[in-house]
């Protein structure tokens, strides 16, 4: 951990802390205080937290669920596997905050598939919290009882989307459907159902311990609190960074040991591809959507090359349901491929932009919805590379 | 629920229910919106992103066949944004799919032809997909031509869902999605029922039946040849559809008048054959009763299933082998049908049964492979040579060039070409157990069914899943001991209601002497090789034209037929004699729900 300011993840952590206050606050008044934190889902939709939490705790069911979306699929991303690995008891602190936020009596860890060498020690880490009473029944002698289980994905991206990945675990075909209803109505065995982030399930002890105007100090006025990201590719120092959220490129590259980058993917495969011109931008939900994933390419590389990487990685992970996932990320990839041999007209290049913005606008889930991003910011970057090759 | 919610599409304003889809709301403001992967008679899958429209408010565009109103909204189903991803979509679509229309038998009920006229597409937007990719795969019934398909799975849709037999699944995941077999096996070695439900419901020409058709045209063309053909009801109050008649509109008579035309040496009526299998079958079951009530023989099951529907006999074979004791041990009518021409009839009128080829019109794919059964041979000969679906028949007469609306009324050929009432409503869900309840009851206490206009009701109709009862007061001497007993009788139609009924009946919920059950929902005339497009409307016309045809005639019971009482005269003997048993009886085979050793 290169990043000398001890932000809040990072910073000091008593385990129990937050579910002990917690269950003396009452669920009202934890939603209440997540929900003034401001606090967004780090998961990639940026969905207000405690606003889905309302949600869900408003519905009439004899059950509901938590789910910790672990499925960690998103390319260039690794901050989760980070917090499983170092910070298993704060994720299950904050599965059961959530819980008793809401009224569940049972929360589930979504592992992805290629990181069940974690399994052990989650299991280990629940053991340990039953032990101390801050998981399973009546918990620290209250009659709030919580328990985990971990599940294991079978290594497909799409199973990350909360759809696909309560369908995979009803037992289904993993694939998204169509909203409404939301998981908060209709989720796991069709139960009111949470799905949340590693990464945000984590700051929830925090929140409910240090209260959500400390929380908001961090990051600006719309993005509050610090993120996680995931550097890599022509850096100095790849890692997990715990950065304020607002950050410009130029600072997180600063940070980093970055300089001289020609350009950053922010967010990943499906985020968006940032030029020079553009590095003094912020990083937040209301600049550059901050995904968890940051990777730094310098002017030695091929972004035509690098676009084919992420489109052969959309080919190959669209669940292939809705038309414009399923045709459109092949015909991209079958653009990319023209690209190279420098077969693609300028027109048909431009038909291809358009066939993005009809999958930004058509697709079923936010795959579809998001895989044209690296093509569309790629292509703007770096048309003159690209075509004239 | 009757909450009332306003909406606005484009410039119209209405009220709908909470819940209702943005689409059918489309449709009660007079607005069409294409769609592709939607049926009304399946899931709601959201996928084809065909149908998608602007809502008010949110980001993107939604599927108007998934989007439930639940709030106030407005919605624009015409905006450059909406036409411009519809067109795109469509475009992405043209480009996958592979095949000429000429050479596609759904050219002009293809429904992504349709949208492609529709939406005036001139070229491939894409590159477009020049070779096919896929072996076409064959069983005696069906033809899946995996180059054509377009993902929409409305086929697993209606493989899954609505019939339950699940031989159709999603296999890999994005450009190679495909629509498989388990473990890709061929259509013919898995629990495939036959039913051709999907084939109803492909938009495309990626699933058809297999047609007979040039053999066909072949045996007619050949001056040995006898060819005989026998029509169901079904047939004949759908194939009107292929020919710009309205939905329920009966063609008997003009159909006879065609078929001759066409070639056919005889045109009989499969109802005949309907009313044997009443006679022989409601036999049955009084004796099962008998065995089971007074003798209390255990060996003797009930309740007893029908066999008339072919996709109904596999299902079971696959899925409840253990129930196969409970299957009526009769053939269906088309098959007894077959067995008595090359027989008694090719006796009678000299003709060597070798030379006889045998048709059967059906509205059924599951025919084909029932004719093609190794035990259909009781005769000495393949009992029924072809089966030919509705479809299948409306080419061949377009073919022929003959203009069924200028066709003359013509009957049937005797004997053999009479039949009741009862035979025709074979073709409704309910028919069979109707037919058996007017025969078995009559002949038991010697007085008509007691309902009004011999209509029993409680049997007829859509519903899933019926049941009625029917006490039995002052039978006659011999019958004495069924004397108060209550007969208890259900009817399901499609295969997920028959695996419901199933359940029941093996958790050992229900109690059932007697039991219908069709494949196909709707019972024949909802079968998979009737007429494209079907829906629970078109459906229910076909019903209502097979009902009002039957109260039409004045011979509505089975064994009142006087052409089977000479077929039990000069031949057969007695229901249930030794010549109906190895004639008209046959056996099953339990098959299990896969092919494959070691599962
Ligand atoms: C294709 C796709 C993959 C996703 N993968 C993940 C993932 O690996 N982890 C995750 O937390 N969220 C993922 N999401 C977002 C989830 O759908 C969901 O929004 C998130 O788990 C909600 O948690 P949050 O509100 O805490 O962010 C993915 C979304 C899509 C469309
Ligand atoms: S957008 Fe892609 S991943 Fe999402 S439902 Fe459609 S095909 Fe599946």
């Amino acid at each position: 951990m290169k990043n000398e300011k001890k932000k809040i993840l990072f910073g000091e952590f008593v385990t129990g802390a937050g579910l002990v206050r917690a269950l003396e606050m009452g669920p009202g008044k934890v939603v209440a205080e997540v929900k003034a934190s401001n606090l967004k889902g780090r998961g990639g939709a940026g969905f207000p937290t405690g606003l889905k939490w309302e949600l869900t705790a408003k519905q009439e069911s004899d059950e509901k669920f938590i789910i910790c979306n672990a499925d960690e699929g998103e390319p260039g991303t690794f901050k989760d596997r980070l917090l499983l690995m170092e910070q298993a008891e704060k994720v299950l602190e904050g599965m059961a905050i959530a819980g008793f936020a809401i009224g569940a009596r049972q929360g589930f860890i979504y592992l992805r598939g290629e990181y069940v060498y974690l399994k052990k020690s989650l299991e280990d880490a629940i053991a340990s919290m039953i032990n101390r009473r801050f998981l399973g029944q009546n918990i620290n002698k209250t009659d709030f009882s919580f328990e985990v289980e971990v599940r294991l994905g079978a290594g497909a991206y799409v199973c990350g989307e909360e759809f696909a990945l309560i369908s995979s675990m009803n037992g289904y075909r993993g694939e998204p459907r169509n909203k409404p209803p939301y998981p908060s109505e209709v989720g796991f065995r069709d139960k009111p159902t949470v799905v949340n982030n590693v990464e945000t399930l984590c700051y929830v002890p925090y929140i409910v311990t240090k209260g959500a105007e400390w929380f908001k100090e961090h990051g600006t006025q719309a993005s509050t609190g610090t993120k996680l990201f995931s550097v890599s590719g022509d850096v100095k120092h790849p890692g997990v960074y715990e950065l304020e959220l607002g950050i410009t490129v130029n600072q997180l590259l600063a940070e980093v040991g970055g300089e001289g980058a020609k350009s950053v993917q922010v967010g990943g495969a499906s985020g968006l591809n940032v030029a020079e011109k553009d590095f003094d931008k912020s990083i937040c939900f209301e600049g550059l959507p901050p995904g968890g994933s940051i990777m730094v390419f310098n002017h030695q590389r091929d972004m035509l090359h690098v676009l084919k990487n992420f489109m052969e990685f959309f080919v190959e992970e669209s669940c292939g349901q809705c038309t414009p996932c399923r045709e459109g990320n092949y015909r991209l990839l079958e653009g990319v491929r023209m690209l190279e041999k420098g077969e693609c007209s300028v027109r048909y290049l431009k038909e291809l932009e358009a066939l993005c913005d009809v999958m930004k606008d058509s697709s079923k889930c936010g795959l579809g919805q998001t895989a044209p991003n690296a093509f569309l910011s790629i292509v703007e970057n770096f048309k003159t590379e690209i075509l004239y090759r | 629920m009757s909450e009332k919610i306003p909406v606005q599409i484009d410039d119209i304003t209405c009220e709908v229910e909470r819940g209702t889809t943005i689409l059918q709301a489309c449709k009660c403001a007079g607005l069409r919106v294409p769609t592709l992967c939607h049926h009304p008679d399946l899931e709601v899958a959201g996928i084809c992103r065909i149908c998608v429209v602007e809502v008010e408010g949110m980001s993107g565009l939604q599927a108007a066949c998934a989007y439930p109103i639940r709030q106030p909204i407005k919605v624009r189903t015409n905006s450059p944004r909406v036409r411009r991803a519809r067109r795109v979509n469509l475009d992405l679509i043209l480009s996958e799919h592979y095949g000429d229309c000429y050479t596609c038998v759904r050219n002009g009920t293809c429904e992504l032809q349709e949208l492609a006229r529709e939406y005036g597409v001139d070229r491939y937007r894409y590159p477009s997909t020049t070779t096919p990719k896929f072996k076409i795969d064959r069983s005696t019934a069906i033809v899946r031509d995996q180059n054509k398909c377009i993902s929409c799975k409305r086929c697993i849709r209606t493989c899954i869902d609505l019939q339950q037999v699940s031989a159709l699944e999603t296999a890999n995941r994005g450009h190679n999605v495909l629509i498989q077999t388990a473990f890709d096996k061929p259509i013919s070695d898995v629990v495939c029922i036959n039913c051709g439900q999907c084939i109803n419901r492909c938009p495309t020409g990626a699933l058809r039946s297999n047609m007979p058709n040039e053999l066909l045209w072949h045996a007619i063309d050949d001056p040995e040849k006898h060819v005989i053909i026998q029509t169901a009801p079904s047939p004949r109050a759908a194939i009107g559809e292929e020919f710009g008649y309205e939905p329920g509109t009966s063609v008997t008579k003009k159909l006879n008048a065609a078929l001759r035309r066409l070639g056919f040496d005889n045109v009989f009526d499969t109802n005949f054959a309907a009313d044997l299998t009443i006679m022989e079958e409601g036999t049955e079951l009084l004796t099962r009763l008998k065995k089971v009530l007074v003798d209390g023989d255990s060996s003797v099951k009930v309740p007893m299933f029908t066999s008339c529907s072919p996709g109904w006999v596999k299902y079971i074979e696959h899925y409840y082998p253990e129930y196969l004791d409970h299957l009526s041990s009769c053939k269906s009518p088309q098959q007894m049908f077959g067995a008595i021409l090359k027989t008694y009839y090719a006796k009678k009128v000299g003709i060597d049964p070798e030379k006889m080829v045998v048709v059967a019109l059906m509205p059924c794919v599951a025919k084909k492979f029932e004719c093609n059964r190794p035990e259909m041979s009781d005769s000495g000969h393949k009992d029924v040579d072809f089966g030919l679906t509705t479809r299948e028949m409306a080419v061949m007469i377009k073919e022929a060039g003959i203009h069924l609306k200028d066709m003359p009324d013509e009957d049937f050929d005797h004997p053999l070409g009479l039949g009741s009432g009862a035979g025709l409503i074979f073709g409704a869900t309910g028919g069979v157990m109707e037919a058996a309840i007017r025969s078995v009851y009559e002949i038991v206490t010697g007085r008509p069914v007691p309902f009004k206009g011999l209509d029993v009701m409680p049997v007829r109709g859509m519903e899933g899943i019926r049941d009625a009862t029917l006490t039995i007061e002052n039978p006659l001497p011999e019958y004495q001991w069924l004397d108060g007993v209550t007969l208890k009788v259900a009817v399901a139609h499609g295969t997920a209601n028959a695996r419901i009924l199933m359940e029941k009946l093996k958790a050992g919920k229900l109690a059932y002497h007697f039991i219908e059950v069709m494949a196909c929902p709707g019972g024949c005339l909802g079968g998979g090789g009737q007429p494209i497009p079907t829906s629970p409307e078109i459906r229910a016309a076909r019903a209502r034209a097979i009902y009002s045809e039957d109260h039409q005639l004045v011979l509505r019971k089975s064994h009142e037929n006087p052409e089977i009482n000479q077929l039990y005269a000069e031949f057969l003997g007695e229901p249930l004699g030794h010549l109906s048993h190895k004639l008209l009886h046959t056996h099953y085979t339990p098959r299990g729900r896969f092919f494959l050793e070691g599962l």
